[in-house]
């Protein structure tokens, strides 16, 4: 369809880093690079969120924090680790308290690498995860409709599919 | 028509059996059959009534004797006045009742001849009055055998005099219907007499400190309003001759200087009954006295007797300046009791100060006097008795099983005691939103305001259902907000308590939707027995509209509630920055605790609070009553 | 009555048009006046077409209903003030699809939307007396509550009205929430309250309430312009410029103030409409 790439909201978090990762995010989306006019939006919000940016490692602290933030966000979801920190655990990975990388907690799928990284690198990841989104949007829709002919087949079968969560 | 008789003495033998009975079981039993004996006696009445159609009845003339064995028990309720004053060190009090009771008198023994009056006059107004009090008083009445033995089991520090309160009960019943009946004013005023003093009586019913005081507020405030009352009396007695109300009325209607006097301090007594400012802090220092009490005497009935004589004189007061009085009053107060309804946490309190401000509203619509006010005001004194019945009753059985009345700890009531909740949301939702009655009753009295080109009602009316709305939705959304629902409550409510409350919101949401019925068929005829003409108050467009959304709101939640049941969604954690222990409840706190997370309502109680704004709000009304009375009365002499 | 049909069904089919364009509008003259490029006119429909192609999550499964109710009840405000009828009566259901949408925030014991939820009833308060005041407004100039009777009259109302067309403009912000009375939620993100009151909507909750306050901000349009219509036809163009400038109007309120307190809000919402529309009363009634 290609409709649902033009909308994609981000949820920025800033795990145990530097900082630099951080405000070079926040850069991003200044006026000077304007990214609302792709439709991005910078929400606070996991709920409303469809592309998780994740900056700095994970320590032991913050981890149950990104994974519950993860899991409030609607599917589809896709998940951007920016800079070192966030790819590896980088300069802090030998730290007492560090686990490492984003992908220890939760499944990311586009790595930007780069201390800090750079506002274009960033960009560019973020391109790269909104065409993830709209792909794994389609799959999620040709998925429902699926669902569906199969509940149809279901209930004519007289089963009930109940409404679990 | 031997309901009528049987309707006012009925109960006064019943409370003399109630003071007597000292065994609760069968006090209680005589109490669940007496009150479905005036329920029934009122029902049957009202269907006799109307089914031989509607005709107005005036009945007894001759009534020398009842008349002195009324005369004796004013008097004997001077002497218990008085002993009681003297009693409890309040001797001032007692001068109250001893100068207006010897006037009477005077005026009955040596005054001028009286013109031959019919004593009890049957209408519309009073047959609905009757079927008010009859099905709400004895409900309430009902629910009151389970509630005070659940009172009296967490506040053994009162002793238990429940054959006194249920006397007093019985006798406030009695009272009531007799003063709705009566078209003399010598009987209006040992009725209205009696009432103050059974809601002085049960005010002070647990003997404290503070209900002592509270309750001799109340005996003050109300025994002034009836010193008006008798002067009103006995002016009209030596000037027109005639002791009649709708007598009075019929010459107020016709601008008769004789009557602007008597009308004038009927009114002004009205406005004690009603809790209108300045003298509504006996109504919120009411609020002592155990929940029944409140709900009966407080808000369904007894400050009805007041917006009750105010219907009566309407006709009298429209366009005049006494007219111009009240309703300023009534504006005023609306709005100012809703403004500080805000800044209480105390349920009792907030109703309390809503039931002052919607009086105020039937005030204000009386004051106006005109058929498209008046009709609104009656659809508020319905509406507001039921609602505001259930929501005493429902505050007194909710503080029984939490032992706490405050909003606060109400939160998310209606997972932890779902009975409870569900009919105190049904209550409130009647309060004020669409569709219910008041709501309509509010877009009529705006009109009628707009109509008459009064100003300050009208941004009365506008700036108070802002400030009505708000206080009412922050209750209804603690309420439903989802902290603390694993504490467990034990319902601990009666089946009498439940029965009424069940009625109730039943009778509720009943008349919202049977409302333009109500009004075509009862109300409307009952506006040209008043005002003498017809008019439609509401126009078709807005009946048709009026039925759409009673049919819309009750149709779409239901159906949008049947499509949320049936979906398939993934729940969640609320978002909570993402620390959420997982319940909703708690959070992980920087130390890797978990908190609890409790949100309160807002409620300014240093910008809205009554500390800070009773005191200008009484001196602005002190100063209006005092000035608009020098310039009626100076005026009609 | 068949205009009457025809427009209901004209608001239902091209209100979330016109809103979601009004709404893109705004976008994209707010982008311009920072000095960027803006996203896309059509951007709001993109939004929202991706809302609903997500997953449903939901923190208490009583947000979908209530937030549903929150839809159709402000729907059928729209309907009955397009069907001709009565404006009181329409603003009366308006604020009880308002409760409808606080208690949707209430439910869940976000503090973010809790907060957000008492700070709307707070606005509530804010904007009622002056909505009230201008259906009162239309009563005076034209001796009708009636939509339909009001667009006959032989003059436009705002000629007797203008006091209470600036409070309701006024607080007008407040209802479209934008800066500074944007308390409850605003559209701009990271502020002190997340999202406000609908911080725990997401995905098919936040695209239902993302429509109806489309449907809402037509509705509110609708009634701007009604200070305009008379029946004289070229009425209705005057009547859209002047809906056009008075959201651009708001716009640019929106993009050049801060968020003030509740405070200041109460005061001076209660305030403007005491003076401009309290006098406009006055000098209608007395004159």
């Amino acid at each position: 369809m290609g409709i649902v790439k033009r909308s994609p909201w981000l949820l920025h978090y800033d795990g145990s880093s530097c900082n630099g990762c951080d405000i070079e995010v926040l850069a991003c989306l200044t006026p000077v690079y304007d990214a609302e006019r792709f439709g991005i939006i910078n929400t606070g919000d996991p709920m409303q969120a469809d592309i998780f940016l994740i900056t700095g490692g994970i320590n032991t602290q913050n981890q149950a924090v990104v994974k519950q933030l993860y899991d409030q966000m609607p599917s589809p979801k896709v998940v951007v680790a920016v800079g070192v920190c966030a790819c590896t655990g980088g300069v802090f990975k030998e730290c007492y308290n560090i686990i490492g990388g984003a992908d220890t907690t939760i499944p990311v799928d586009i790595y930007v690498p780069g201390c800090a990284a750079r506002p274009q690198a960033i960009i560019d990841g973020i391109i790269k995860a909104v065409a993830l989104f709209q792909e794994r949007a389609d799959e999620q829709e040709a998925n429902q409709k699926g669902q569906k002919t199969e509940n149809a087949a279901l209930n004519e079968a007289g089963k009930e599919t109940g409404n679990g969560n | 028509m031997w309901m009528i008789p049987f309707l006012i003495c009925f109960p006064f033998v019943v409370s003399i059996l109630m003071y007597t009975i000292r065994v609760n079981k069968i006090r209680n039993i005589i109490t669940y059959i007496s009150a479905g004996i005036i329920m029934a006696v009122v029902g049957l009445f009202a269907v006799q009534w109307i089914a031989g159609g509607c005709r107005e009845m005036e009945l007894y003339y001759h009534t020398h004797i009842i008349d002195m064995i009324m005369l004796a028990a004013v008097w004997l309720l001077m002497f218990l006045v008085t002993y009681l004053s003297f009693k409890h060190k309040r001797k001032i009090i007692s001068l109250l009742s001893i100068i207006p009771t010897l006037m009477i008198t005077y005026l009955e023994l040596y005054g001028p001849q009286q013109a031959e009056i019919a004593h009890v006059h049957v209408d519309r107004l009073s047959v609905l009055m009757c079927i008010i009090i009859g099905i709400i008083g004895s409900l309430i009445v009902i629910y009151s055998v389970g509630y005070m033995h659940g009172y009296h089991h967490h506040h053994t520090e009162f002793q238990d005099r429940r054959y006194y309160f249920f006397m007093l009960l019985f006798v406030f019943l009695g009272a009531m219907f007799g003063f709705v009946l009566s078209d003399s004013l010598l009987w209006i005023d040992l009725f209205w007499e009696m009432t103050s003093i059974c809601s002085f009586l049960l005010i002070g019913y647990t003997k404290t400190e503070e209900a002592i005081a509270n309750s001799f507020r109340a005996l003050w405030m109300n025994l002034l309003g009836g010193a008006a009352l008798v002067v009103a009396i006995c002016y009209a007695g030596y000037t027109t001759g005639n002791l009649s109300l709708s007598n009075l009325v019929e010459l107020g209607a016709l601008g008769d200087a004789k009557a602007v006097i008597p009308v004038t301090l009927i009114a002004v007594a009205a406005l004690t009954k009603a809790a209108q400012m300045p003298f509504s802090k006996w109504l919120m220092g009411a609020m002592v006295a155990p929940t029944p009490s409140s709900a009966l005497l407080h808000s369904a009935t007894m400050v009805k007797a007041g917006i009750y004589i105010l219907f009566r004189l309407a006709p009298a007061m429209s366009g005049t300046t006494t007219g111009l009085l009240i309703s300023f009053i009534g504006g005023f107060t609306f709005f100012a009791a809703s403004i500080m309804a805000i800044a209480q946490t105390d349920g009792k309190k907030v109703l309390a100060l809503s039931t002052i401000s919607n009086l105020g509203l039937m005030v204000a619509c009386a004051g106006v006097g005109t058929a498209e006010t008046l009709w609104a005001g009656i659809f508020l004194m319905l509406f507001h008795a039921i609602s505001k019945s259930l929501l005493f009753q429902n505050t007194g059985a909710t503080e029984n099983a939490l032992h706490s009345r405050d909003i606060e700890d109400m939160h998310g009531l209606i997972y932890r005691l779902p009975r409870l909740g569900a009919f105190m949301f049904i209550g409130i939702a009647g309060m004020f939103l669409a569709p219910f009655g008041m709501l309509i009753s509010k877009w009529s009295a705006l009109k009628a305001s707009v109509d008459e080109s009064n100003i300050l009602l009208v941004l009365f009316i506008v700036f108070g259902s802002a400030t009505t709305m708000f206080y009412w939705t922050k209750w209804m959304s603690k309420l439903i907000s989802y902290t603390d629902t694993e504490i467990k409550v034990k319902d601990i409510t009666k089946k009498d308590e439940l029965l009424s409350l069940m009625i109730h919101a039943v009778l509720m949401i009943a008349l919202c939707l049977l409302f333009p019925v109500l009004s075509t068929v009862y109300i409307e005829p009952l506006l040209v027995e008043v005002f003498g003409t017809s008019t439609a108050v509401l126009p078709m467009g807005v009946l048709l509209l009026l039925i759409a959304i009673v049919v819309f709101i009750f149709f779409v939640p239901l159906t949008a509630f049947r499509y949320a049941t049936s979906i398939k969604v993934r729940q969640i954690v609320s978002y909570m920055n993402g620390i959420n222990v997982g319940n909703n409840k708690e959070f992980v706190d920087s130390m890797g605790e978990n908190k609890h997370l409790f949100m309160t309502n807002w409620y300014f109680a240093h910008t809205f609070g009554q500390r800070k704004l009773m005191r200008p709000c009484i001196w602005i009304t002190s100063a209006w009553l005092v000035v608009m009375l020098c310039i009626i009365i100076g005026g009609a002499l | 009555m068949i205009y009457r049909i025809i427009s209901i069904a004209a608001f239902l089919i091209f209100a979330p048009l016109v809103g979601g364009l009004l709404s893109g509008l705004d976008r994209k003259i707010s982008a311009r006046m920072q000095g960027r490029i803006g996203p896309s006119i059509f951007q709001p429909f993109y939004d929202v077409r991706k809302l609903f192609s997500k997953q449903f999550i939901v923190v208490n499964p009583a947000q979908v209903f209530l937030i549903m109710s929150f839809l159709f009840t402000i729907i059928f405000t729209g309907c009955m003030f397009f069907g001709g009828n009565d404006v009181l009566l329409c603003f009366f259901l308006l604020s009880t699809g308002a409760t409808f949408l606080i208690f949707a925030a209430c439910i869940t014991n976000s503090p973010y939307s809790n907060l957000g939820a008492s700070r709307e009833l707070l606005q509530m308060m804010c904007y009622e007396p002056a909505v009230l005041l201008a259906c009162i407004g239309f009563y005076l100039a034209t001796g009708s509550f009636n939509v339909s009777d009001i667009i006959q009259a032989d003059m436009p109302a705002i000629v007797k009205t203008p006091g209470f067309f600036i409070a309701f403009v006024f607080i007008l912000t407040i209802k479209l929430r934008k800066s500074p009375f944007d308390l409850s939620t605003s559209h701009h993100p990271h502020q002190e309250l997340v999202k406000g009151i609908t911080t725990d909507m997401g995905a098919k909750t936040l695209g239902l309430f993302e429509v109806a306050e489309w449907y809402e901000h037509v509705f509110l349009m609708g009634f701007v312009g009604l200070f305009f219509i008379n029946k004289n036809p070229w009425s209705y163009l005057v009547a859209v410029i002047a809906v056009l400038a008075t959201y651009f109007l708001e716009i640019l309120i929106d993009n050049t103030s801060a968020r003030v307190k509740w405070q200041v809000m109460l005061k001076s919402a209660w305030g403007v409409t005491l003076l401009v529309a309290g006098v406009n009363l006055i000098i209608l009634m007395v004159v």
